[in-house]
């Protein structure tokens, strides 16, 4: 039930995921800095939204290579769990940790509106708390999250069940290839999606969708 | 190159910066002796009106700004106002107009920019922002870029600093063509005791420097902002700055870091006129002079002088006093957060604003003229036409069903969604209601049921008509709209567009709108307790309608009890509460006479501040008693369009009558003010009911059941239904399709 939220200068959703974890979890999750080249011993790690180093570079470019990311590509390949959400998925993405790129929405705007997602795989650690092929409600905000895979990457990903949710009646966003909104890599623990499951956890929030991701990861974790 | 500090001041030279003559021979007088081309630079930068309020200070002086809940009214980075339990709610309203025409990308995010900086200087953690935005006629052909523009800037910032935006005004008139307005709104929570101030104290001690790096970007932009435009417009780029959000959100972060750990004694954030304003509010206030070595000033550019470090406004910069014993701890949170700190000078107690840059001294005035004893002016002023009523005879008809749907899809009234959806609502986790309603509300972090309702108002073409009755309408319907929600109105920020106020009759604008505004305020206990003035909104001699944004805050106690506009049910009944007997009649000055038959004679509607203030007070206890299920209030485009709005939202439709023997025009969209759209569930015959309309007619509240909602259709009395499908089609087109063909 341990989490860490990994903080880099730049990132703002981090005061949301910060306390959608505490109110689920009901412990405060602790905080890593960019510069932090260990993280402790946690079961899960969120990696927030926001625009990390401005994201002056391609989103999440400059971020992935800090030192705290590379004790977090430690962390993922011993099997704990990483979620990215946004500006985070850019950086797991931008780190190597997921296959793919996101690029700038097709609209060439920034959205921030609610979509429906469908939770393609429901098999994962993230996704257990939801009913396969079960269609939710979540927020976006976001100006690349366009996501994109050249053919081979798109077949085995699509292929092994990496595509966990997907936009769906017709919501999609951005513009991205197969509706894709969130993936998980190859061993499951890393995911990152591009909606704002932190922003649909309560009541005060018109709504709890969100919050079974976060319920599902850190039960199994428990 | 380098610009000289010896460069002879010339008759050119003074007017090049904005100083009349009489005001150089101020100059004169306060130097005795002919002043360096920095010292010039310094009191334009100084006396301009953007910075002095020379023109509008007396004005302003007659506003109400003290309250039970006022902690801090006018004068600093923000106004501050209690919410009880040690919090409070800091916010200001800025307008960045002139340099959002110029460049419309960078003059939008820098606006933001520069009011989240205001309430974060104060110790307030930014929760809520609003903009209000003016452009000119859709037609003309600089105006989709300009929106296109001002729009993603005012996201690109706001997003990337990370503030929800709440709520806003987007309106389209050919008087602002050449002029558009950017008046950018932003509130902030603090705790009471921890509230930091602009104000120096104490004798030697270090002046620091924090935040980005100097440039020579934006030298000379507020000077620019208190002239009017010409047709060379374009070679005024210069003067805009560039904003850069990612060191901002930094700067928040590091500054709240640093005045939680003590080290903070005065602060002050570099806006217009950055370094020079900065330093000088700062003394200025404490009765200190300051001493500045330009050669500590951290600079991303080579050889600048003197001059343009002091006048530059380079964006993300702040100025503060610093506890000498703190200044290690200090530092290491800015070098934690990748800015600068600097120590660049001192306060002193000759009351002198000193400049040492080379080894040279560039700059030795005194710190009080240039500050709050800056010159004040008494322009003549000119008493406003008064306009003839419509004759009851003279009624343009228009079908009642049509005419809503065009109004729906037309500029005026048409879906903002374009633009919000730009804009991150959502971030912070907080926001209760998103744009769209009556007033953005975001829930108080820390607290299981406050929260704060915001909302941004006014209504230009009644200005225009008659600005006295126009400034009490935008505070009416400002307070209004916050208690359409249930919150209390707490308090409100002023942000006055005007012309050049060296015409008479547009200093008569300002001097009775901000009379209307005085009065509305104190009649409504909504006082001002901050604001900003923007004048010689003009191009080619063309000034804009008199603008006086109202941005307004309200207080929610518990918001599971919060109303909403959308209707909440089927089979409720409506209730209009404060209409008189025919339900709406004041014509004249409405969208409906604008835009359906192009006249725009007669006054704006009156306000009744009294009458105002009872039914809203009634309304609230509706909504807080739990018995009104969905409320709006009425405003542009009157009944007709308020139930639609409450429709649309809601996807469910509504049955209306009809007053008997009354023309629908003025019934259905009459611009009358101190009208409230209510539903309740309750049952007709029960006790409830009876006793709610005993307490009416006890306070004189006129409440008339004007139908029920229901169907999918809105019918409205004898016209033909339009199904809400429709309705919704006609209000979500306009704004894409305006944007994307």
């Amino acid at each position: 039930m341990k989490s860490a939220v990994v903080l880099l200068p730049g990132l703002n959703r981090d005061r949301d995921m910060i306390a959608a974890l505490t109110k689920i979890s009901g412990h405060a999750p602790v905080t890593v800095w960019q510069t932090d080249t260990e993280i402790p011993d946690v079961d899960l790690i969120a990696i927030p939204g926001g625009f990390s180093f401005g994201d002056y570079l391609r989103c999440g470019a400059i971020a992935a290579r800090s030192p705290v990311m590379r004790a977090v590509a430690e962390k993922a390949a011993r099997g704990v769990m990483v979620v990215g959400v946004c500006n985070g998925f850019q950086i797991l993405v931008e780190a190597g940790l997921l296959p793919g790129a996101l690029m700038r929405n097709a609209s060439l705007k920034f959205v921030c509106r609610e979509v429906k997602l469908q939770v393609v795989n429901a098999n994962t650690a993230f996704t257990r708390g939801y009913r396969p092929n079960q269609v939710i409600r979540c927020p976006v905000a976001h100006h690349d999250g366009n996501y994109f895979a050249d053919a081979e990457t798109l077949a085995r990903i699509e292929g092994e069940g990496q595509v966990v949710f997907r936009y769906a009646e017709n919501t999609n966003p951005n513009g991205s290839i197969n509706d894709i909104a969130g993936i998980v890599s190859a061993g499951g623990n890393v995911l990152g999606l591009m909606p704002h499951p932190e922003n649909l956890i309560e009541a005060a929030h018109g709504g709890s969708d969100g919050r079974a991701l976060f319920e599902g990861a850190l039960e199994l974790a428990a | 190159m380098t610009v000289s500090n010896t460069r002879p001041i010339t008759p050119e030279l003074i007017a090049a910066h904005g100083l009349k003559p009489e005001e150089y021979q101020r100059i004169l007088e306060l130097t005795g002796r002919e002043p360096t081309f920095t010292e010039l630079g310094i009191f334009s930068a100084m006396w301009n009106e953007h910075c002095s309020y020379k023109s509008s200070k007396k004005w302003l002086r007659t506003l109400p700004t003290t309250g039970e809940r006022v902690i801090q009214g006018p004068g600093e980075n923000a106004g501050v106002v209690d919410i009880g339990d040690g919090d409070c709610v800091v916010f200001k309203m800025e307008s960045h107009n002139h340099p959002s025409y110029i460049e419309p990308y960078q003059g939008a995010a820098t606006g933001v920019g520069g009011i989240l900086r205001d309430v974060f200087t104060m110790g307030a953690r930014p929760i809520a922002a609003m903009n209000a935005l003016r452009f000119g006629e859709p037609d003309h052909p600089k105006t989709r870029h300009l929106v296109a523009g001002v729009v993603s800037g005012v996201g690109g910032y706001g997003n990337s600093f990370g503030v929800p935006t709440v709520g806003g005004e987007v309106n389209f008139d050919r008087s602002y063509n050449g002029n558009i307005l950017v008046n950018a709104f932003a509130a902030g929570l603090a705790k009471t005791d921890a509230i930091f101030l602009s104000q120096a104290k104490g004798v030697g001690l270090p002046v620091v420097y924090l935040g980005a790096k100097t440039g020579r970007d934006g030298v000379g932009g507020a000077t620019m902002a208190s002239a009017e435009f010409d047709d060379k417009i374009d070679e005024k780029r210069p003067t805009v700055q560039v904003g850069d959000p990612f060191t901002e959100k930094c700067l928040l972060e590091a500054s709240l870091e640093l005045m939680a750990s003590g080290a903070v004694i005065a602060i002050q954030d570099m806006g217009a006129a950055g370094l020079t304003c900065s330093a000088v509010e700062m003394g200025a206030k404490g009765d200190l002079g300051i001493e500045l070595d330009l050669d500590t000033v951290p600079v991303r550019e080579e050889r600048m002088s003197a001059y343009e470090m002091m006048l530059s406004e380079s964006q993300e910069r702040m100025l503060m006093v610093l506890r000498p014993e703190k200044e290690a701890e200090a530092k290491a949170i800015f070098v934690k957060w990748g800015l600068d700190f600097a120590i660049v000078g001192k306060t002193t107690d000759d009351l002198r604003f000193r400049v040492l840059h080379q080894g040279e001294e560039v700059a030795n005035l005194p710190i009080k003229e240039l500050g709050d004893e800056a010159p004040e002016y008494d322009r003549p002023w000119a008493e406003p036409k008064t306009h003839k009523p419509l004759a009851m005879d003279d009624i343009p008809q228009a079908d009642i069903a049509d005419t809503l749907l065009k109004l729906l899809a037309g500029p005026d009234l048409s879906s903002r969604r374009w633009v919000w959806e730009q804009y991150d609502t959502l971030i912070q986790g907080n926001s209760l209601q998103r744009p769209g309603g009556d007033a953005g509300v975001v829930r108080v972090e820390g607290h299981a049921t406050k929260a704060l309702a915001f909302s941004s108002d006014v209504t230009p073409r009644y200005c225009e008509a008659d600005p006295y009755r126009g400034g009490k309408q935008a505070v009416a319907e400002c307070w209004r709209n916050l208690t359409a929600t249930g919150a209390v109105p707490l308090a409100a920020t002023d942000n006055l567009n005007f012309g050049n106020p060296e015409k008479p009759e547009i200093m008569g604008q300002l001097v009775k709108a901000i009379e209307g505004i005085g009065e509305a305020c104190r009649k409504l206990d909504f006082p001002i307790v901050s604001g900003n003035v923007s004048l010689y909104n003009e191009t080619n001699g063309q000034g804009i309608l008199p603008t006086p944004t109202l941005g307004g805050v309200g207080l929610i106690d518990d918001w599971s009890k919060m109303a909403r506009v959308g209707f909440a049910a089927e089979g409720e009944m409506i209730l209009l509460i404060g209409a008189p007997s025919s339900w709406g009649t004041h014509l004249s000055q409405s969208i409906y006479m604008r835009n359906i038959h192009e006249r725009v004679d007669g006054p704006p509607p009156s306000v009744d501040l009294d009458h105002e203030k009872a039914v809203g007070d009634h309304v609230r206890g509706l909504i807080r008693s739990g018995v009104a299920t969905a409320v709006h209030d009425l405003s542009d485009g009157g009944l007709a369009v308020a139930l639609a709005e409450m429709a649309m939202v809601s996807g469910i439709g509504a049955t209306i009558g009809a007053p008997e023997e009354s023309d629908p025009v003025p019934v259905f969209f009459g611009e009358d003010q101190g009208r409230y759209l209510v539903t309740i569930a309750l049952d007709p015959q029960s006790a409830e009911w009876h006793a709610l309309r005993k307490q009416q007619e006890k306070l004189g509240i006129a409440c008339v059941q004007i139908g029920s909602t229901g169907g999918a259709d809105l019918k409205l009395g004898e016209a033909h239904a339009i199904s809400v499908t429709d309705l919704k089609a006609a209000h979500e087109s306009w704004f894409p399709r305006f944007m994307e063909t």
